[in-house]
């Protein structure tokens, strides 16, 4: 699992992604993905649902499946039952995605192996909006270990990275 | 990315773990944010921090800044995913158990533990239907007989205070995920530099803080530590999965993961209770945590050095250091203590009660008074402070004799503490001949 948690590919995703797509992102305020989803709004993310069983969420458009989404996506980030990670996958590798990001508890294998296969970086059973905050300096305020060791002075806030 | 980034040491992590210069003024030292509330940025952001849908800082006795240094510094020399402060230990362990239990649960604790924790325990007990199976920690099946498919948790001290047990933390932690139940661990006593109960199986960690954290008695304050891998969602624990009813229906476990039991702590328990850490006392814990390894390794050098001394002097009927060679708990101490048993122990007088009084009396360097984990020696003899109500066979029930002394070994040079004891020794021994 660890190869897909690491801490460099995190950062570079986190600070260079500029459009998410949000595989199963609930139009329910209290699910998981609600919450990261309205998160990555807030902090200036491109939000795009895909969700076969929802219209609009968030105040975006709803796509029932990767492929119809018509723009480019930087990561695909996935709030399903392990077991369709693999589909996913594919479909990632099939639009050209730069990675694919599994939640908490979103643990495929199979799934992370056919992305890295199809040239995208990936994380497994991490959240997004944790590792956001991690990097802001957010989490630390409620008492979370960011594992950031630093004595150097950190300009105020998240300088993104240019896109390449 | 090329290279992995470094996995720092425990001194550098005990030194800037939790804490960087302020990014807008530059201070080096953590800042004292002395404020009881948070401007917001906006309506939407204030919407977001009360939903919990954003990290925002939003009043001090739910968090602040400050304490968020303290809690991340204690937590990352656990190993665990965060903290919760708490106004102080029993705060702490009141705050956890109050999140974790509901009426008709029972728990399996320890017995040898801190009498101020056992106290706590029966008033919960008594006020919340709360029922405790008390366990034999020393019983290599204490613990499988004390669980039954009830028990919402398993709760011990690394090393207990006063008897010094010291806690096999994976035996515990087998028969506590045998039954979907956490293992609570009080590190007071070993500090995350001398045992990180976490990396053996435990799954949540108490601590008072006004110890060896501090390091120098001057604060009251406590923690909760979470592993964060702990699977609330195995259908026990209705309080930490299921919708609060605080957060419309929000559930905990389930949206925030890793981060549910914590969250749950500080958004619901710690903002109902309101038992929350000063900024101030924060401070002074940052300041104490950064010498933290250094205190520890002289704290359990003069204590073995007491410890060997005292086994030598007449007038001492039996001292109980765990890290003693012929010490019962000596094989656990190897296994899970090898850099020291901390500084807090006890030893036995002959003379009895007034042999212990006497010693007391006689002494001019050590600190009578009851706390333990200072820089300074401190000592107490619990049949005439603490325990003073008790009979002489109630006094033995809850392990202590009348002619028990605990001692907080500090770092003074250790002749001097010698000298003194010598005093002590001298008047309890005196005393009893011509009595």
């Amino acid at each position: 699992m660890s190869e897909y948690q690491d801490r460099g590919t995190i950062q570079e995703i986190v600070l260079s992604a500029r459009t998410v797509a949000i595989v199963g992102l609930s139009a329910s305020e209290l699910r998981a993905s609600h919450f990261v989803g309205y998160y990555l709004q807030r902090h200036g993310y491109r939000v795009i649902p895909v969700n076969p069983n929802e219209e609009r969420v968030l105040g975006e458009q709803v796509y029932p499946s990767l492929r119809e989404v018509p723009e480019p996506i930087d990561v695909v980030d996935v709030f399903r039952d392990p077991a369709a990670v693999p589909d996913i996958a594919r479909e990632a590798v099939e639009v050209g995605a730069g990675a694919l990001w599994l939640q908490f508890g979103v643990i495929s294998h199979e799934g992370a192996q056919i992305a890295q296969d199809g040239g995208l970086k990936v994380v497994m059973d991490r959240c997004l909006k944790v590792e956001h905050a991690r990097l802001l300096g957010r989490m630390h305020w409620m008492g979370f270990d960011t594992g950031v060791i630093a004595a150097a002075r950190k300009p105020v806030g998240i300088v993104p990275q240019p896109k390449h | 990315m090329d290279e992995a980034p470094r996995e720092f040491g425990f001194n550098t992590r005990a030194v800037h773990a939790g804490q960087r210069p302020d990014p807008y003024t530059g201070a080096s030292a953590t800042p004292i944010y002395q404020t009881a509330g948070f401007v917001f940025e906006d309506t939407e952001s204030a919407s977001a921090y009360f939903n919990l849908q954003e990290y925002g800082n939003v009043y001090s006795r739910i968090m602040n800044p400050t304490v968020a240094a303290f809690e991340e510094r204690l937590a990352n020399l656990e190993g665990g995913a965060g903290a919760v402060a708490f106004a102080s230990g029993l705060a702490a362990q009141a705050g956890l158990f109050f999140a974790l239990l509901e009426p008709g649960d029972r728990i399996a604790v320890a017995k040898a533990l801190y009498g101020g924790s056992t106290a706590q325990l029966n008033h919960l007990a008594r006020k919340l239907q709360i029922t405790l199976d008390w366990v034999d920690m020393d019983d290599p099946d204490g613990w499988r007989r004390a669980v039954t498919t009830e028990t919402k948790a398993l709760f011990a001290e690394t090393i207990a205070n006063p008897g010094g047990n010291v806690l096999d933390i994976e035996l515990a932690a087998a028969v506590a995920h045998e039954v979907g139940a956490p293992l609570v661990v009080d590190n007071t006593f070993a500090t995350p530099y001398l045992c990180r109960p976490l990396e053996f199986g435990a799954d949540l960690i108490i601590h008072s803080a006004t110890k060896f954290l501090a390091g120098n008695g001057t604060t009251i304050a406590g923690a909760v530590v979470d592993s964060g891998t702990f699977d609330w969602s195995n259908g026990r624990f209705p309080s930490i999965a299921d919708p609060s009813a605080a957060y419309h229906g929000l559930k905990f476990h389930e949206t925030f993961g890793v981060y549910g039991l914590l969250m749950k702590l500080r958004s619901e328990t710690l903002r109902d209770f309101g038992a929350v850490l000063a900024p101030f006392n924060a401070f002074l814990l940052l300041l104490g945590m950064e010498s933290l390894a250094v205190r520890m390794d002289r704290h359990v050098a003069n204590a073995l050095v007491v410890a060997e001394w005292l086994r030598k002097q007449s007038g001492v009927a039996a001292v109980r250091h765990p890290a003693l060679p012929d010490s019962p708990y000596r094989p656990l101490v190897d296994r899970y203590l090898p850099l020291g048993a901390g500084s807090v122990f006890s030893f036995d007088l002959e003379s009895g009660r007034d042999g212990g009084r006497r010693f007391i009396e006689a002494l001019s360097l050590w600190s009578h008074l009851a706390n333990v984990g200072d820089t300074k020696s401190l000592v107490i003899h619990p049949a005439s402070t603490t325990h003073r109500q008790l009979s002489d066979e109630e006094l033995a029930a809850s392990g202590v004799a009348p002619g028990t002394v605990r001692l907080s070994v500090g770092l003074e040079d250790v002749d001097d503490l010698l000298w003194d004891l010598e005093q002590g020794l001298r008047a309890a021994r005196g005393a009893a001949v011509t009595a």
